[in-house]
């Protein structure tokens, strides 16, 4: 069946089976590979995409409830070339090693300090308790997703006269 | 693991959904947000012939208060019972219940009707209605029936759902009086299903003591339990601290748990005493700091 | 001329940031594709006409194979073959031998013996294909009793699991020993207390949060074998697999490209890797095989399952004078586990820990069980996980029996600093440590004496608040040839280092980062030798076309090998430029010097060539006598281990009424030498006290009596979120290793291996004083409730 809908900006039309899992429908289909598969019980939010600005187990979506939808991957977070906010952050912070998180964790963080630019740190963690990380201990994507906000909130400031 | 093939049609009209329904009564699965029904799929333990998203029909989700009832379209996700701080003073439990339901990724798709129907015994949203004295408004083609909380889960994942029927709306009585609540929940790590859990909601009368108590356990049982012993040992009672001691007693003993890898059965009816009595003292607490 | 010391200070620590030698905690060169959802891990490698496979698995623990019926199968349009062991048996492939000298079962041929064992593949266009086709696969089997536990095992009369192995009459695997029988003896005899511990380390599982898989790609034409792999090993593995599948090795090139993780799981050969390649051989296109987290929970490396009872024999004066250790370890159904192999039971003989104990003897069994292979993972260092576990555990116990403060105990026993080069009574020598150092480091930051005095207040109320001590001294960087070899392949590791005309460099190394931040660090070593800014320094791992031999990364070797090695040849590369510098400066080489980058004359420290000056020349402007070229070469030997140490403190309060424990503060005091990029130190660190964290409250693999597994998906397998975690506070001491050419260590699994001990400890410690001694892991809320019942304690 054919599915329409919104991703990282492009409008997109494909035709699949409806049983495929929308994070089978990016990777495969798609052929976008940053989004990843970590478990199979939808229990690590490695698959972790953006649907209509909420995070979403891409893993726990079948391809036909995209349709008419926006969804954000990591594909789509620096615009024309300048990174995210959220992206520096993960970098000036060290909050990856392996990688495999990431994409998942960076889209958790932006829509989580989208929504409540002055996080505390248990809301972070809170925030982010939906997405397993094997390697970090959480340490460094607790201050990755602090550097971020305070990012946004300095730009905020800076824009105001 | 993904699903076996199935039909998907996703109808705009609810009309159009009780009839699919109908049509093809156990051989449909009806889907709401999907956190449930799709690792069932994933896992190959449903495989139904066609998948019906009531996604798109109209008129499914929200809270509002009407008419002495807080009403909660079925189709509404956890994430906005979660954000309905409204509810504060009048239905404490559902906003210590909402946050503790799997984890934030789940609660933005996932809905209350889906998780109610679904019934896992583990499952949340079943302790909390029964503790609330909820009342469920199903529909079919042939029409409309209203069907208590209290009798509605009849074992794992078996409820009083017809296969012909949708839930569209979860009823749930709030009168005048004092109330105060709360939802106390063990789980092994966040996204876990509760190991134990309680549901607790108290009503206050004029006179200080008790008008009515409601206390709902999930996690302790093959479906979610209402600890109708408990509620009545504290109807009409002064809440004392013997009074709550005996009720949390009685509770426990209205659990049946299994003793799994979470714990002796002994263990799980001894925390739910503990969160009973806890919870009642929480929810007197509460409801006596609120406003009449 | 008066200098402002302050610009000058903030001058000189700029080009020490800019030049990002060790020391420098260095932003990640490697992150940019990461951040950007561009990390090449194997799934997304797509190759055209490429296969998908899935593996059709044991329901069983243990049973007879009657037939496999997979015509269903076949006939759904889009498989492309169905493999069996029967069809393996035919090109010899149902059997492979194991890194630990046994043999396991590619595909299963006569019988089951674990649940989840492969025992057929379907191969077909699309995964989903595969997966439908899966379903249809159909076994007869003939349930045969299931053995569980290593106990069962060895008892006499118990079913024989290995029964096609020529002369295997029980399930027993091997006897090993370490230490001195006599001379323990002698002190238990003569001892003034002693004290005993039974513990059990129970089954976890390494669980890195990408799955393990490969793509095969062996063109028919060529004949060139070009495998995909998520190996922490791929040197070693590509001689493995010449060895195993029989393709000839120089046709074989192993491509280990971004892993998501590893942990030890990356390291064994898995039936999946193979069929995958005989597949893509006999169909003659790429085959993918991507194991689901089902897969990889219930049949790759396990870590642990390890029963261990000892006792430490105490003078009158409460030293340690003897440690006996009995050892009994559940290996599943095949002995798979990656360790040096002169040793069975890896390095748990490093058990006498901190402590200076003149006398110790192990005794170490290991077992078959109908449950899936392993055991060495998981972050251990070569089972160095468990013995630093016993020990600590022992300890603690010994301070019990004692009445002592654990800190008081430890700082009693401890080797002193002066000890160092310290020999062990099990045969290591110890490179540097100072213990007590650590330890005082660690009470300052935690507070230690203020939080006793709170925990006897809180005792008096009847409140459970406990504080846990582990003081671990573990032993890495394998290693040296002679002792250590995988498979007989020496644990030596390679660096090959080439500076190009314009000064940048290529680093190519033996081993493997699996998010440890090989790119960063290791460049960083190039920068503090040779002066080249880390950010010119390019760093490649894991294509074994491209990079020089070496044994991969586990057991938290690579900086103490791969990094002396890579420190070895900058030096080379370093005197080769004193030539140079000699001919362009048309003087002595006895009369060069170097610093950060630059050569000079001795006596004109003010005339330099730098290091880009020297490169250029050195293909355009060559003395003679001397090839063209800066470009060497290291094969790193290791003339000892490491022995990275710490003190952990853990603070815990108990629920009464749940059983439930909560981590109040976690304290963590490294020492791991030398310290080439702090936050990457501490990065690490955070990780591994978070697996620790896991194990001891949470991680569990088990088994009902017909050996169902529990704990094969992360519905039962549980890994902490950032809401249990607890906030990490990280101290250090440096003590750098004398042999090391950079004096590091290593660190990656210290945090796993020390902490779980600190966490139980601190358990033990708020219920001690009502009796209790002891709580296997994983401590969860229902075991904590239990003991405190058995003591009528209640809410």
């Amino acid at each position: 069946m054919k599915v329409t809908f919104e991703i990282n900006g492009t409008e997109k039309s494909v035709d699949v089976e409806p049983r495929t899992l929308v994070v089978d429908l990016i990777r495969t289909k798609l052929g976008m590979t940053g989004t990843h598969i970590g478990c199979d019980t939808s229990n690590c939010g490695a698959c972790t995409v953006l649907l209509d600005g909420r995070p979403v187990k891409s893993c726990t979506l079948l391809a036909p409830m995209l349709d008419g939808k926006k969804v954000t991957t990591v594909e789509g977070l620096a615009a024309g070339g300048k990174l995210d906010a959220i992206q520096v952050g993960f970098h000036a912070e060290h909050g990856l090693q392996c990688g495999f998180c990431t994409p998942g964790m960076m889209l958790v963080g932006k829509a989580l300090i989208e929504a409540n630019p002055h996080p505390t740190e248990d809301e972070i963690r809170w925030g982010i308790s939906g997405n397993i990380c094997r390697c970090t201990g959480y340490m460094n994507i607790v201050k990755a997703i602090q550097h971020a906000a305070a990012a946004n909130a300095a730009e905020n400031t800076a824009g105001v006269a | 693991m993904f699903p076996a093939a199935f039909d998907y049609i996703a109808p705009g009209a609810l009309d159009e959904v009780l009839s699919l329904l109908g049509q093809h009564g156990d051989d449909a699965k009806v889907l709401a947000g999907g956190q449930s029904l799709i690792p069932l799929l994933k896992l190959r333990f449903a495989a139904p012939v066609i998948v019906v998203d009531i996604g798109r029909v109209e008129g499914l989700e929200g809270i509002r208060r009407e008419n002495g009832h807080v009403r909660i379209g079925a189709r509404t996700r956890h994430r906005d019972v979660e954000s309905a701080t409204e509810l504060r003073g009048t239905l404490d439990v559902l906003l210590d219940a909402a946050p503790l339901i799997s984890d934030p990724l789940i609660r933005n798709m996932g809905t209350v009707g889906g998780s109610v129907c679904h019934a896992d015994p583990a499952g949340d949203w079943g302790a909390v209605m029964l503790a609330v004295g909820a009342e469920f408004v199903v529909k079919s083609a042939g029409g409309e029936r209203v069907l208590p909380a209290a009798g509605f889960f009849e074992g794992p994942f078996t409820t009083g759902l017809h296969a012909d029927e949708v839930m569209t709306e979860i009823r749930i009585p709030v009168g005048s009086g004092r109330s105060g609540g709360t939802y106390l929940k063990l789980e092994r790590k966040v996204g876990d299903f509760a190991s134990v859990a309680a549901a607790v909601h108290v009503v206050l009368g004029d006179d200080g003591r008790i008008a009515t108590a409601g206390i709902g356990l999930c996690a302790v049982g093959a479906h979610s339990i209402k600890a109708t012993a408990a509620e009545a040992a504290l109807a009409g009672q002064e809440p004392t601290d013997a009074v709550i001691a005996e009720a949390a007693r009685l509770a426990g003993e209205a659990a049946e748990p299994k003793a799994d890898i979470r714990g002796s059965a002994e263990y799980k009816r001894d925390v739910a005493r503990v969160f009973v009595q806890r919870g009642l003292h929480t929810a007197i607490n509460r409801a006596q700091g609120a406003a009449a | 001329m008066a200098v402002d010391t302050t610009e000058a200070a903030a001058a000189a620590e700029a080009a020490r940031q800019a030049m990002g030698g060790i020391g420098v905690s260095l932003a990640r060169k490697e992150d940019a594709r990461f951040i950007h959802g561009q990390g090449h891990y194997v799934d997304d490698v797509v190759l055209p006409g490429m296969l998908h496979m899935v593996i059709v698995r044991s329901p069983h623990a243990h049973a007879r194979i009657k037939g496999i019926d997979s015509s269903a199968a076949m006939a759904i349009p889009g498989v492309v073959a169905v493999v069996t062991g029967e069809l393996l048996a035919q090109h010899k492939l149902a059997w492979m031998p194991t890194l630990s000298g046994d043999t396991q079962a590619v595909l299963a041929t006569d019988k089951v013996r674990f649940q989840g064992q492969e025992v057929a593949c379907v191969i077909a266009e699309t995964k989903y294909i595969a997966e439908d086709a899966a379903q249809l696969v159909s076994v007869d089997y003939e349930p045969l009793q299931a053995i569980t536990t290593p106990q069962q095992a060895i008892a006499p009369g118990a079913i024989v699991i290995r029964d096609e192995k020529e002369g295997q009459t029980d399930n027993n695997i091997y006897h090993w020993e370490a230490g001195d029988k006599d001379a323990t003896d002698a002190a238990f005899a003569r001892a003034a207390k002693v004290v005993s511990l039974e513990t059990f380390y129970p089954r976890c599982h390494p669980s890195p949060l990408e799955t393990c898989g490969c793509v095969a790609d062996l063109n028919p034409v060529t004949g060139n074998a070009t495998i995909y792999m998520t190996s922490q090993a791929p040197h070693a593995h590509r001689t493995l697999f010449a060895i195993v599948a029989g393709l000839p090795e120089e046709k074989i090139r192993i491509i280990s490209p971004d892993l998501g993780g590893g942990f030890g799981n990356k390291v064994p050969i898995y039936p999946g890797y193979v069929v995958a390649t005989a597949a893509s051989l006999l169909i003659g296109r790429p085959v993918k095989w991507i194991e689901d987290r089902t897969d990889n929970l219930i049949s790759t490396g396990f870590a642990r399952d390890y029963y261990m009872d000892g006792s430490v024999a105490i003078d009158e004066n409460g030293k340690f004078i003897g440690l006996r250790v009995n050892l009994l370890s559940d290996n599943g159904a095949f002995f798979a586990d990656a360790q040096p192999s002169k040793f069975k039971a890896g390095l748990f003989h490093i058990v006498t820990g901190s402590y200076d104990i003149p006398a110790a003897h192990i005794v170490a069994n290991g077992a078959y069980t109908n449950k899936a292979p392993g055991g060495v993972a998981y972050r251990c260092s070569f089972r160095v996980t468990e013995a630093s576990y016993f020990i600590e555990r022992l300890v603690e116990s010994a301070a019990v029996e004692l009445g002592q403060d654990p800190v008081t105990t430890r700082l009693n026993n401890f080797i002193q600093p002066e000890a160092f080069p310290y020999k062990s009574a099990s045969g290591f020598e110890y490179d540097s440590g100072n213990y007590p150092a650590a330890m005082k480091v660690a009470l300052d930051m935690l507070g230690y004496d203020e939080l006793r005095k709170e925990q006897a207040e809180k005792r008096a109320k009847g409140e459970l608040m406990g504080i846990g001590v582990a003081s671990f001294t573990e032993v890495v960087g394998a290693g040296k040839g002679k002792d250590y070899d995988i498979a007989g392949l020496r644990m030596f590791d390679s660096a090959e280092l080439r500076v190009h005309p314009t000064g940048k460099a290529i680093l190519k190394l033996g081993v493997m980062s699996q998010g440890q931040g090989h790119e960063t660090t290791f460049a960083q070593i190039v920068a503090e030798e040779l002066g080249i800014p880390a950010s010119d320094v390019e760093v490649r791992e894991g294509d074994t076309d491209n990079t020089p031999f070496g044994l991969g990364t586990y057991a938290s070797r690579s900086t103490p090998v791969g990094g002396a090695a890579t420190a070895v040849v900058a030096r080379k590369l370093r005197d080769k430029g004193k030539i140079i510098a000699a001919h362009l400066f048309e003087a002595d080489v006895a009369d060069i010097e170097f610093a950060k980058g630059k050569y000079n004359v001795k006596g004109s420290p003010d005339n330099v060539k730098t290091i880009q000056d020297i490169a250029f020349a050195a293909y355009t402007n060559i003395p003679d006598g001397i090839e063209a070229g800066l470009e060497g070469v290291t094969y790193y030997d290791p003339p000892n281990m490491t022995f990275p140490f710490g003190t952990y403190l853990v603070v815990v309060d108990i629920d009464k009424g749940t059983g439930q424990v909560k981590v109040r503060r976690m304290v963590a005091v490294d020492d791991c030498g030398v310290r080439i990029n702090p936050m990457i130190v501490e990065g690490q660190i955070h990780g591994g006290l978070t697996e620790g964290f896991g194990i001891a409250f949470m991680e569990l693999i088990t088994f009902d009596d017909e050996g169902n597994c529990i704990g094969s998906n992360f519905m039962d397998y549980l890994i902490p979120t950032a809401w249990e975690t607890p906030r990490f506070e990280l101290g250090q001491t440096v003590t750098p290793s004398p042999h090391h050419p950079i004096g590091a260590k290593g660190v990656g699994e210290s945090a796993t291996v020390g902490s779980p001990a600190a966490y139980v400890n601190a358990v033990i410690d708020a219920l001690s004083h009502l009796g209790i001694t002891n709580i296997d892991m994983p401590i969860t809320s229902d075991k904590v409730w239990a003991a405190l019942r058995s003591k009528g304690v209640t809410e």
